[in-house]
């Protein structure tokens, strides 16, 4: 995937979120995104997931600009597969139910072609057993493995995380974490926001470093964790790796 | 929640609470030494019948008719069009805070009149769902306000167009908030009706009025409108009671 970003700038009222932030990056294929909270990275996340749209600036995916009407960036949500904090199932919905909506109801599939297709979803990621539980009934671990696979069966060219496992304890991160890192070993794109360093150590091809609202440095991640260049990164990575 | 008593102890419970609250009843007729009449009355049933039968029937009507107003104001009360947002506002607003009585009077003398509605039922049915559907609106504005911007987020983020999303997400969980209050409602409703008698609708509270003065006999006319207007409000409370049990989640 080839992703360029060009002058991004977005605030909420008086807050310059974002400010400026330009960029360009080849064959990318796990692209992590870490730095302070309030440094931006959610709503850097949350633009290329098409859910906002930056005031100025534009982005461009394989050379394809996203675009800024609601109706065209429905189009596009509908091919990327977004995995939130707080995992944002449908509490009145089961797992397999969950999954089936967006299969249904955006995609097209036929009943049973859904229902088809998010049952060896669930059983891949061994979720079969949960299919008839609602959220409700889940761990924290297995509802946001559930998001994932709903994510996922979607074929979406690009899989977006924001903070996906802020919520868990480590054993359920352990669980998202090889989830994931399954996805990317399958050849799957995806940008991920998260404070898990030793898991962006070993699973991303570059990493950007926010800090309000700027991207103070871009590297792959044996360089960001070596030797960091700016102060703040410094500072944020010394802080955050001491214990 | 405590545990379910068994069937034979909550059997024996009702009636316990039943018997007191008849006990109470005997005592303060008794002591006020009223002298039944039940045959004077029973003479008028055909009348106590095709009253309850309006009633039911222009209850009937309103439900449906305020319910459909009250999602149209919600969803008003949502659309990014600012007019149609302080209509909806000022609607509610107004309606809620004048009394039905005065409502009726007016759609009945003023606005029937300029808009040549001849037959009473239907100005009564009208006045009675423009009256309920602003509480309905509130209701279900409340239980769509009740969905959280996560879900929405989710909904935006998997591509449902805003009608999927409030088929699929925000209404199925908006249902279960919504439920409850809107039982209270419709009985509210169902009882307000008995206003139209004031419009010369012939429904069950005029008729049972009419059979008070022909007997002089109150309590003999009345008792009979409670128990009949119980009889269409408690099967609404004790069906919404079960639509709840079986819309139960966590959240």
């Amino acid at each position: 995937m080839r992703l360029e970003l060009a002058n991004i700038t977005k605030s909420f009222g008086a807050h310059r979120v974002l400010d400026d932030i330009s960029l360009c990056l080849d064959s990318l294929h796990a692209f992590v995104l870490i730095g302070p909270s309030g440094g931006g990275k959610s709503t850097l996340l949350r633009i290329l997931a098409g859910l906002e749209c930056p005031d100025s600036g534009s982005v461009a995916i394989d050379g394809a600009a996203l675009p800024r009407d609601e109706e065209s960036l429905r189009q596009y949500r509908r091919g990327i597969g977004t995995v939130f904090q707080a995992y944002n199932l449908f509490p009145h919905l089961d797992a397999l139910a969950n999954i089936m909506l967006p299969l249904e109801k955006v995609h097209g599939l036929p009943r049973p072609e859904a229902r088809a297709r998010a049952l060896e979803t669930l059983q891949r990621f061994q979720l079969e057993p949960h299919a008839h539980k609602k959220p409700g009934q889940l761990s924290g671990g297995q509802k946001q493995r559930v998001a994932i696979a709903r994510a996922v069966a979607i074929k979406p060219r690009l899989l977006l995380f924001d903070e996906p496992t802020s919520a868990l304890d480590p054993e359920m991160t352990a669980e998202v974490l090889e989830m994931i890192e399954e996805l990317k070993r399958e050849g799957r794109d995806l940008i991920l926001v998260t404070h898990e360093m030793a898991f962006a150590r070993v699973a991303a091809d570059q990493v950007a470093f926010l800090a309000e609202g700027k991207i103070l440095e871009c590297a792959p991640p044996e360089e960001i964790f070596t030797t960091p260049h700016s102060d703040p990164c410094r500072r944020f990575l010394g802080k955050i790796l001491r214990y | 929640m405590p545990p379910e008593p068994s069937l034979l102890r909550r059997a024996a419970s009702l009636l316990l609470a039943l018997a007191f609250i008849t006990g109470v009843f005997i005592f303060a007729f008794s002591t006020i030494g009223y002298r039944w009449n039940w045959p004077g009355v029973w003479a008028y049933r055909g009348l106590f019948v095709r009253g309850w039968l309006v009633t039911v029937v222009l209850s009937g009507i309103s439900l449906v008719t305020s319910t459909i107003i009250g999602i149209l104001l919600a969803l008003l009360r949502r659309t990014p069009f600012l007019p149609l947002r302080y209509l909806s506002r000022i609607y509610v607003e107004t309606i809620r805070g004048t009394p039905l009585l005065v409502q009726l009077l007016i759609f009945f003398y003023v606005v029937a009149t300029a808009f040549g509605i001849e037959n009473r039922y239907v100005v009564g049915v009208l006045t009675l769902s423009v009256f309920s559907g602003a509480y309905i609106s509130e209701v279900i504005r409340a239980g769509i306000e009740s969905v959280g911007k996560s879900q929405l987020d989710s909904a935006r983020a998997i591509g449902l167009t805003t009608v999927q999303t409030y088929r699929y997400v925000i209404f199925p969980q908006a249902i279960r908030q919504i439920l409850p209050p809107l039982a209270g409602q419709f009985a509210s409703l169902i009882k307000d009706s008995s206003l139209l008698s004031i419009i010369g609708i012939n429904e069950f509270a005029l008729n049972a009025q009419n059979v008070s003065s022909y007997t002089y006999s109150n309590f003999e006319s009345y008792l009979p409108l409670a128990l009949g207007y119980l009889l269409l409000t408690l099967p609404i409370s004790l069906w919404t009671q079960s639509l709840e049990r079986r819309n139960r989640f966590e959240t």
